[in-house]
């Protein structure tokens, strides 16, 4: 009973106690929920064809990217074909794949996705040429990636 | 004994280390998820298969490098693919592959036209999708998405009647609890509407 008896009266100020709480819980999120790019893109941004089909890439770790672009140096033409760091040629293609297998686990191999990132202003023809090296290779599950909607009349002029 | 007033810990700039911390992750965070159109290429065999195909089981989708579409020779648009890739798939005018030397079976489960001239059964009707070197991506793209509509609609419709959800809300499920009911459910009507898209050798 005493215990009650000493507590001072008057109003305490407001404990901002609680605020590193809140603030740690939003940074717990952002944490979470952040993926960092990996790669720095040599090419110019690719503008993602819009699709509503669409599935998620599940298993983010097995996935490894291919980026399809246009040159940051107008003055050069063409599509240009970006993996890890390094701008390569098609035929480069099969060496990637099997260093990005290397890294796997062995029983993980036949789960791996290639993601194609392409510019939706690229030529068929590159993308039919990556297709076709990751056949050569046995790479068969292949994601061409999109951004999700229902208005695919900016894919096309 | 410690004196009480000093006890309490000043944590205001506990708030400050976190906020500098979030603005950093804030920053930082893309939120994107990798998502697009999922395909599985075919195998590469050495040894070419002999394998007839009746004519009209296949839909032929030509894209030439102006982005103009032409399907069974007919000027069409984007928008028309699903409509005609569906009609096409759903029509089956005649008999299904023969499994385990069983003789095929007319499909039971269509409902198109049931239009001889067209395909014989979805387990039969193949989609080639020849496209130019020169076609965008982006309307490449379209197609396929347009392909695959086509495909989950059909899903959807017979999933809703055989077992009265969505073959979309049937892979949802899937995902939060994958059962062997389900699977089932799920590969047979994979298998009921398998999609066969075929690519022929883009046009130089």
């Amino acid at each position: 009973m005493s215990k009650f008896k000493k507590k001072k009266k008057g109003l305490p100020a407001i404990s901002t106690a609680s605020l590193p709480d809140i603030v740690f819980m939003l940074l717990f999120f952002f944490m979470v929920s952040t993926t960092m790019r990996e790669t720095d893109l040599l090419i110019k941004k690719p503008a993602l064809p819009v699709a509503s089909e669409v599935k998620k890439l599940e298993l983010k770790s097995l996935v490894s990217t291919i980026y399809v672009g246009k040159s940051k140096d107008t003055r050069i033409s063409g599509d240009k074909i970006q993996v890890n760091d390094k701008i390569v040629e098609v035929k480069d293609i099969p060496s990637f794949i099997f260093s990005e297998r290397a890294l796997r686990k062995e029983d993980e191999v036949k789960f791996m996705t290639t993601s194609i990132k392409a510019d939706k202003e690229a030529s068929v023809g590159t993308i039919l040429d990556i297709k076709e090296q990751l056949r050569d290779i046995n790479a068969l599950k292949i994601s061409f990636s999109t951004s999700k909607g229902n208005d695919l009349s900016g894919n096309y002029k | 004994m410690a004196r009480r007033e000093n006890s309490e810990i000043n944590a205001g700039s506990m708030a400050d280390i976190a906020f500098l911390l979030l603005i950093f992750f804030l920053v930082t965070t893309t939120m994107d998820v990798d998502s697009g159109i999922a395909r599985k290429l075919p195998e590469k065999t050495d040894v070419p298969s002999d394998v007839i195909v009746r004519e009209k089981n296949v839909l032929d989708i030509v894209v030439n490098r102006n982005n103009q579409l032409l399907i069974e020779n007919e000027y069409v648009k984007v928008t028309d693919v699903k409509r005609l890739a569906m009609k096409f798939i759903d029509n089956g005018g005649g008999l299904g592959t023969p499994i385990d030397d069983k003789p095929g079976e007319p499909c039971d489960y269509c409902g198109g036209d049931k239009d001889p001239n067209s395909s014989d059964h979805p387990t039969r009707a193949i989609i080639s999708l020849q496209s130019d070197r020169g076609t965008t991506y982006g309307m490449y793209i379209s197609i396929q998405n347009e392909i695959e509509a086509a495909y989950n609609e059909l899903r959807n419709t017979l999933s809703k009647k055989l077992y009265g959800r969505s073959y979309d809300e049937l892979l949802n499920d899937y995902k939060d609890n994958p059962t062997k009911s389900l699977q089932e459910k799920i590969d047979d009507l994979k298998n009921k509407y398998p999609q066969i898209i075929t690519e022929p050798e883009p046009i130089k």
